[in-house]
Formats: C-alpha cells, sequence, structure tokens
C-alpha cells in the first residue's frame, strides 16, 4: 500500500510537527529569558560571557569555514549587516514607536551614494573612508526629509506613506538613466571600489602573519567592528534623556508633549538616527557586493528588517540582534530541504526555493501566535504583551487610550 | 483658610484667560470665560460634568487653541504655542484619565519630566562625558526627590501601571512637578480616591503650594474644594457663572440653582450633601 515515497514525507511531516510543538513548548525560549535574567543580575556571569561571547566572535569565521564552507562566512558577513539594519530599524520603530514600512530606501541612499562616487560610472572614485560616512549623513538628511511630513501621522496611516518613500526612492533609483545617467536605471551600478586597508583591496585573500585571509573574512572583521560601535551607540542611546523621550512617546505621545517632549524633533531624530545606520549599511552593502541595482531595495527588503526587529523583540537590542541573525541565516539553512527531499524521498518534490518561503512564513505566524513579545524581549515588554492580569488591560485601555485630542 | 496672597487689584496675575471660547462644531463647550489665578494661591475649579472643565484645561496647555480669546502666563501669550512650549514656560498638568507612561518604571516617568529641564542631545547620549554624567545624575536624584515627596520612593523600580489608582494619581504628579512648573494644573487630582487618601493629597497639594507653585484644581468633591482652594470658579455648561472666595461662591444663588441643584435646596442626599454641614 505505502509507496517507498511516502515515509519520506511522513518524517518530513513529523519532523514539522515536532519542531512546532518544541516551540509552544517555550523551553528554548524559557531558557533564553532565564539566561537574560541571569546576565542582567549578576556582574561576574556577565563578565564571563562577555569574554567567552568575544572570543566566539573572533574566532567565528574559521570555525564557521570549517564546519560548513566558505559560503557560509559570506552569510554570516550579510548577517552581520542586518544586525547593524535592524538595530537601526529597531530605534525608529523599537524605542519611538514609528511603524516605518520604507527603512529600505534609506540603506538604497547609503548604496546609491557609496556606488555612484566609487565606481567607473562617473569615473569618481573617492575613498571609501570619506564615503562612508558622509553616506549615512546624507541618508540621515532623507531620515529627516521622509520623516518631516509624516510627522502628524500615526499608526497604519504612518505605515502606508513610509512604505511609498520607500518605493519612491527605488522607483526614482530605477528611472535616474535618463536624461543624465546617474544610477544606470535597472542594470544598477558595477565595478563598485571595494573597501581596502593599506592599499589592498579587502575583497581579496590577504597574507597575515601566515594566515590567508580570504575577502570574506576580511569584511566580517569589518562588519563586526562596525556592528560592535552600532551596539554600543543604541545602547547609549537607549538609556539616555533622548531614549526616554523616545520611550515617552512610544508610551503616550500626549501625556509626552503635555510634559514638555518637543515630539516633532524628537520623532524626526528617531528617524535621523534610524536612516543613519541604514546609510552606513547601504555603504558597506555597496562596497561589499561590488554592485547595486533597484532589485536589492525592494518592499520586501523593508519588511524583512522589520520581521528581524519584531521577531526578535522589538525595542531589546539582544532579541533585535537574534532576530537578525536568525532571519538571514534560516532561509539559508531551509536551501538544504532540496538535497534534503533527495535524499529522503529519492527525488525533489516540492521546489526548495517555494517551500523555503513557507516554512519561514509558518515559522513566522508561528513565533507570532506563541510568542507576540518576540522571542527574546525587554524584560519589561515581556510583561507588556503577557500581562497577568487582564482586568489590568482592561483598565489601562481605559485609562490611557481615550485620547483628549 | 487665609489665602496666603490675596487678590490684590493691579497685580499682575500668574495666568490669565480672557474670553476663551471653545466650540466643537455647534456645541460651544466654553464661551466667554475669564479668569486670572494669582501666584501662590490654589485656585479650584469646579462645575457640573461636561461644564467645560477639563477643556479649559486643554486649551490653556495648549493641547486645544480656543476659539476666541486668550490665555497669557505671566504676562507670555500661549495662544498658539504646542503643549511642550507650555510646558518648558512652566505650566505642567495632570490628566483626569490618567496618562502615565505605562510600560517605563515609576522612577522614568519622573525622569522624562526632567526632559524639559536638561538638555543633554545626542552626541552627549553616545559619548556620556562628564557633563552629561552629571545632568542625568541630578535628573536621577531630583526624580527620586520628588518620588519621596509624593510618598513613591519604596516604588521607584516598579512599572508605572502596576500602581494602586491613588499611586498612580500621585506619580502624575510628581511627573508634573518635575517640569519645575510655576503653575500646575490638576485635573481630579482625588477621583477614585478613599477619604485617607483624600486627606493625604490634601496635605501633599498643601506642601505643593508651600514650596511656592501655584495650584489650579479641578474636583468634583466639594468638601475638599472648600477647605482646600483660596478661590474657585463655578462653570456651567461652558460659562463662568461665579467666581469668588468658596464661602461667598457657595452661598451664590446661580451656583445653588445650577450646580448644587434640588439636591441642596433639598436639604441634600446626594454626593454634594457634605457640603451644607459647612
Ligand atoms: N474633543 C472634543 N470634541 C467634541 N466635543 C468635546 C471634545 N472635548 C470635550 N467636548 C465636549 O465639551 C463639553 C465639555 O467637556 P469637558 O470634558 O470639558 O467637561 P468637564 O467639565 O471636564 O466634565 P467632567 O466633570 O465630566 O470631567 C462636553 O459636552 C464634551 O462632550
Ligand atoms: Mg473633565
Amino acid at each position: 500500500m505505502m509507496k517507498p515515497g511516502c515515509k519520506g514525507r511522513r518524517a518530513l511531516v513529523i519532523f514539522i510537527c515536532v519542531n512546532l510543538r518544541s516551540f509552544a513548548d517555550n523551553s528554548f525560549l524559557r531558557m533564553t529569558n532565564f539566561l537574560s535574567d541571569r546576565i542582567y543580575r549578576d556582574p561576574r556571569i556577565a563578565r564571563i560571557a562577555f569574554v567567552a561571547l568575544g572570543a566566539l566572535l573572533l574566532v567565528l569565521p574559521f570555525l564557521v569555514e570549517a564546519g560548513l564552507g566558505r559560503t557560509w562566512v559570506r552569510i554570516l558577513d550579510f548577517a552581520m549587516l542586518y544586525v547593524m539594519l535592524a538595530l537601526g530599524l529597531n530605534i525608529v520603530v523599537g524605542y519611538a514607536g514609528l511603524l516605518d514600512l520604507g527603512y529600505v530606501a534609506f540603506y538604497a541612499v547609503g548604496a546609491y551614494f557609496y556606488a555612484i562616487l566609487a565606481s567607473p560610472q562617473f569615473g569618481l572614485h573617492l575613498p571609501w573612508w570619506a564615503l562612508l560616512p558622509t553616506g549615512a549623513g546624507i541618508a540621515c538628511l532623507f531620515g529627516v526629509m521622509l520623516g518631516a511630513p509624516t510627522l502628524r501621522l500615526r499608526g497604519d496611516y504612518l505605515a502606508i506613506v513610509t512604505l511609498g518613500f520607500g518605493e519612491i526612492i527605488r522607483i526614482f533609483l530605477n528611472n535616474l538613466n535618463a536624461p543624465v545617467n546617474v544610477t544606470n536605471g535597472p542594470q544598477g551600478i558595477n565595478m563598485i571600489d571595494p573597501v581596502t586597508l593599506g592599499g589592498a583591496a579587502l575583497t581579496r585573500p590577504m597574507d597575515l602573519f601566515g594566515l590567508t585571509i580570504s575577502g570574506a573574512h576580511a569584511h566580517y572583521y569589518l562588519f563586526l567592528g562596525l556592528t560592535l560601535l552600532v551596539v554600543f551607540i543604541a545602547f547609549r542611546l537607549q538609556d539616555s534623556r533622548i531614549g526616554r523621550a523616545w520611550a515617552a512617546i512610544r508610551e503616550d505621545e500626549v501625556a509626552a508633549e503635555a510634559m514638555g517632549i518637543n515630539t516633532r524633533n524628537v520623532k524626526l531624530l528617531a528617524f535621523a538616527m534610524g536612516a543613519t545606520f541604514g546609510g552606513l549599511g547601504g555603504g558597506l552593502f555597496a562596497a561589499f557586493q561590488g554592485f547595486v541595482s533597484p532589485e536589492s531595495f525592494t518592499l520586501m527588503e523593508s519588511i524583512m528588517i522589520l520581521c528581524m526587529v519584531v521577531l526578535g523583540g522589538m525595542g531589546h537590542i539582544p532579541g533585535v540582534i537574534l532576530g537578525a541573525l536568525l532571519v538571514t541565516m534560516l532561509p539559508e539553512l531551509l536551501r538544504y530541504i532540496g538535497p534534503l527531499q533527495q535524499e529522503l524521498i529519492g527525488h525533489v518534490v516540492v521546489d526548495p526555493s517555494d517551500l523555503r518561503m513557507l516554512l519561514f512564513g509558518i515559522g513566522l505566524v508561528v513565533v507570532m501566535l506563541f510568542r507576540p513579545q518576540g522571542l527574546w524581549p525587554s524584560p519589561v515588554r515581556a510583561r507588556e504583551l503577557k500581562p497577568d492580569n487582564p482586568d489590568q488591560v482592561h483598565q489601562e485601555q481605559e485609562a490611557l487610550y481615550d485620547a483628549e485630542r | 483658610m487665609t489665602p496666603s496672597v490675596s487678590p490684590a487689584a493691579g497685580a499682575a496675575p500668574l495666568l490669565a484667560c480672557t474670553q476663551v471660547t471653545k466650540r466643537f462644531g455647534g456645541l460651544s463647550a466654553l464661551s466667554d470665560v475669564s479668569l486670572s489665578v494669582q501666584a501662590g494661591e490654589i485656585f479650584g475649579l469646579i462645575g457640573p460634568n461636561g461644564a467645560g472643565k477639563t477643556t479649559l484645561f486643554n486649551c490653556i496647555t495648549g493641547l486645544y487653541h480656543p476659539s476666541c480669546g486668550s490665555v497669557h502666563l505671566n504676562g507670555t501669550a500661549l495662544t498658539g504655542l504646542k503643549p511642550h512650549a507650555v510646558a518648558s514656560l512652566g505650566l505642567a498638568r495632570t490628566f483626569q484619565n490618567i496618562r502615565l507612561f505605562a510600560n517605563m518604571s515609576v522612577l522614568e516617568n519622573v525622569m522624562v519630566g526632567r526632559h524639559v529641564r536638561s538638555n543633554a542631545g545626542v552626541l552627549g547620549a553616545v559619548l556620556r562625558g562628564p557633563r552629561t554624567r552629571a545632568e542625568e545624575r541630578s535628573i536621577r536624584e531630583r526624580s527620586l526627590e520628588l518620588l519621596d515627596s509624593v510618598g513613591l520612593a519604596g516604588r521607584a523600580g516598579e512599572q508605572a501601571r502596576f500602581l494602586p489608582y491613588g499611586d498612580q494619581r500621585r506619580l502624575e504628579i510628581a511627573r508634573a512637578l518635575a517640569t519645575e512648573p510655576r503653575l500646575l494644573a490638576l485635573d481630579e487630582p482625588a477621583a477614585g480616591m478613599n477619604p485617607i487618601e483624600t486627606q493625604a493629597l490634601q496635605d501633599l497639594l498643601e506642601g505643593i503650594r508651600g514650596r511656592g507653585v501655584t495650584l489650579l484644581l479641578i474636583e468634583h468633591d466639594v468638601r475638599l474644594m472648600m477647605c482646600l482652594c483660596d478661590r474657585v470658579a463655578v462653570l456651567d455648561y461652558g460659562r463662568k457663572i461665579a467666581d469668588g472666595v468658596p464661602a461667598e461662591v457657595q452661598r451664590d444663588p446661580a451656583v445653588i440653582e445650577a450646580y448644587l441643584g434640588a439636591g441642596a435646596a433639598a436639604g441634600g442626599e446626594d454626593g454634594l450633601s457634605a457640603n451644607e454641614r459647612k
């Protein structure tokens, strides 16, 4: 009765079900909570954890290359890049509570700024160390420009308008090849200068103390350094007068304004800071990839970055980092589904790229069902979305959400 | 109850509302309301539900813009200013429906109130130099002091929304005080409090006045208003129908008619009967 293929398919279904169960079981999630609690409380454990983490981060690309191959080092590089982007978006969405669906626009601005000024497109080859910070600065200006008209909008309306802005930038880049060819249209800009170190391009393998460091490895360390900088800035901002002002407008804009917070400026600042990180990421992307085209800056990209923030835990830096790593790595892992099917069933039944997105989507839905606060939320947020007492929510809604405006 | 500052003719008022009118479509929530609050006094605003008291607060604090008329704080026109500008000029308020930053800690709520009296920017926050650290420390210390003064020092680390109702109201007062107001406008601070809490609130408000902050107070608890306020104004259907020291206002026929209503005339079994014992 049973065809040979059936067994394999059965196994796959069971595999998925077990996975879902374990999600529901939450034991992994409880563990992360437990760990983070311990780390927050005990400075000694925190120190040991930091040293261990530092050592791991230093040797990670070598471990990954040994275990999974060179491609995975590149994936790791991209993961770092996305950590930066997600932390940038987290300032807007997580700290200030402004739903921005056009975040990729700033990524695009940074990338194209770098590409145009360091490629054969105009024959300009400005140095990367000048272009990366100015690109971030230009993106910051764009953040203010795009933020300004949206200040009066809230919630869904803000999301739709920012989404529109994101698309406008992309379409602009797509069509800016006539009358003057600035962006080279849909073909994109090629042969972008890489980041160089002492005259040597970072993309080329380098010899260092007898150790050959590939381009992917070198970029890993560059990205790691910048990611740590971004993490540092994000932490400092969160725990400051500005961070409190962002939290206040997220909690209650009317009360924040009445307490003397210039909500317009503070919101613009959130957009500007988020955009700065986006622009930096964009510049790095252009230098790393050597090629940019409008296709890299679609709405899907914005949504993916938003997924990282929401999935990881809005407003919580470790959570957002986890989210960024998972969302970049998981789809890559799911690529192995093709070979896996080959192995189990003997032939490829479902196109891996279709299944990949399907499983990814299911994963997101499951997390949102069982863990709406994100995988690793801040202790406060965790309680916010999982209140101990339903009456409390009711009372809170009555008390806080009848706007007087 | 002797007013600490008698509204002497000629003394410039701290807060002056001149013929403030606010219309919502066809409804006039406020019509030609004029009143002046002298520095150092506790000024009460009473009136039945829907009389326009909160609307007047909103007009004063920049949340609404009056359709006509003007508001001056210490001689500066507030008309057209945004709420944050009004707050920085020294006018803080609380809300009738408590509006705390629910998911922030009690201490952080008050620290937000210090925003307007501090100035570290992004660069300061990221570099965290000596100046920023000193400022941050003073924000924290001042906020803890304020929490202590409203009796919430022990709950500084708790999340604001887990506080009991009375504590939430007092936290709102502490947060407003953190902005260093000259005039503190309180919208029904005793609402939902039991008699013991109300008594404590009365002492707290006297103490705040003692520190030189002028109070503008909306309250339905008439007994509290009568013993706390130096002067009261009565609103009814958006009009000011009386204005003066509590004892006089209480005897004003228009007030008895409009506000105390039939209950007072009949010997009072409603919540206002306490009034009669005075
Ligand atoms: N934003 C608004 N839009 C339309 N009407 C409003 C608005 N705000 C207040 N009103 C109306 O203005 C009138 C006065 O309301 P207000 O809240 O000022 O009364 P109040 O004196 O504070 O009453 P209470 O004692 O119940 O708090 C009411 O009829 C109310 O419905
Ligand atoms: Mg009211």
